[in-house]
């Protein structure tokens, strides 16, 4: 066993006062060091979470030319999530996400109406929901003509129910 | 401490250790499947057919897997309405019933994560559903009530790594399905384990 280097009446009560302070603040720096470490990974690990860079598809493309669109059709771009619709007014681009839960509807062209397979939300050609769960229309996005004669739809330009690209 | 008085319903006390013993065989055949399974949306699917198919007993652990998964779906509200109706949650079991309900969503999240991975038509269109969901929850989301968040900050973003469902979106299921929920699953259980002793054991004779 270790001998005590001085009796405890013999220290000085400063002394102990002292010793007793860097105790209580070795204590709390080493609580602070533990705390803002596992503060700043926290942090940096949810920062982590969020990518600089996301590799999708623009928001901007081109569908083809207006030609190749039938009167009456409504077609599905693929890998883009939009509809486009040829009447004989013009184009419109509605956007192939229901209003719901996200999933895709699919176009019955016997039916003239668009159905949605996860919870059975219908929409007519105009986009409008009229059936099911769907709270809202099927946003249009703005469509014009590229340079080149082509049609160019912008999915993050939403436009009202009256849009038409004369055709 | 006071026992809680069973009457005649005895087995129904089974239901917490049934949860357990399905986790487990979750947790002894998940890794095993993920010898074969590549979490890359070009292969993940086939991958999946392969186990079903090729993989000697490859469709007796998937279903292992599988079925202790919705099983363990079943068992655990069950247990949950147990305590309930039993009043098994007050004193001294109340922090207990709280990290209960936090297994209960955790349990939810994992068959959440895992329905998404064999990347099938149901796994995407379920995916979006839960993503839009999570989209339209309060404060965490962009588009729900009291959203705060853009939607390149909200809760959906971090959850796909994007705005669409793609690589990013499998890898993070795949991460959360594998290692985080299950992570997380454990240790609570085993400070649910830890409370049950703490209050004095089962709330009731076995």
């Amino acid at each position: 066993m270790f001998k005590p280097v001085a009796k405890a009446e013999a220290i000085d009560p400063k002394k102990i006062a002292r010793r007793e302070a860097i105790r209580k603040g070795l204590f709390w720096a080493c609580w602070g060091v533990f705390i803002g470490f596992a503060g700043i990974l926290g942090a940096s690990i949810v920062r982590f979470a969020y990518p600089r860079i996301v590799f999708e598809p623009s928001s901007i493309f081109k569908a083809g030319k207006p030609d190749d669109y039938k009167v009456g059709s409504v077609a599905l771009i693929h890998g883009r999530g939009v509809f486009v619709i040829r009447t004989e007014k013009g184009f419109y681009a509605l956007s192939a996400k229901c209003t719901h839960l996200g999933c895709q509807p699919i176009w019955y062209e016997d039916q003239q109406v668009f159905k949605c397979p996860c919870h059975g939300a219908r929409f007519d050609k105009e986009g409008i929901n009229f059936a099911g769960p769907a709270p809202l229309p099927l946003p249009r996005f703005h469509l014009s003509l590229s340079p080149d004669g082509r049609l160019l739809v912008d999915k993050s330009t939403n436009v009202g129910m009256d849009f038409f690209l004369e055709a | 401490m006071k026992w809680v008085p069973l009457g005649l319903v005895r087995y129904t006390v089974c239901l917490g250790g049934l949860s357990v013993f399905f986790f487990l065989l979750c947790i002894l055949t998940g890794p095993f499947l993920m010898l074969y399974y590549v979490p890359d949306v070009n292969r993940a699917h086939a991958d999946v057919m392969d186990i079903m198919q090729v993989v000697p007993f490859g469709a007796f652990v998937r279903n292992v897997h599988r079925w202790s998964a919705c099983l363990m779906i079943v068992c655990v509200p069950a247990h949950m309405t147990r305590v309930f109706l039993q009043a098994a949650y007050k004193p001294p079991r109340q922090l207990n019933w709280l990290v209960g309900i936090t297994l209960l969503i955790l349990t939810y999240l994992m068959c959440f994560t895992g329905y998404m991975l064999p990347w099938d038509q149901e796994a995407y269109w379920g995916a979006t559903i839960g993503a839009t969901m999570a989209e339209n929850s309060p404060f965490l989301g962009a588009k729900g009530p009291f959203s705060v968040l853009p939607p390149d900050k909200d809760i959906h973003y971090i959850m796909l790594g994007g705005t669409v469902l793609d690589q990013p979106t499998l890898s993070r299921f795949f991460f959360a399905h594998c290692i985080a929920i299950p992570g997380a699953l454990a240790g609570l259980m085993g400070f649910h384990f830890f409370n049950i002793h703490r209050a004095g054991g089962m709330s009731g004779p076995l």
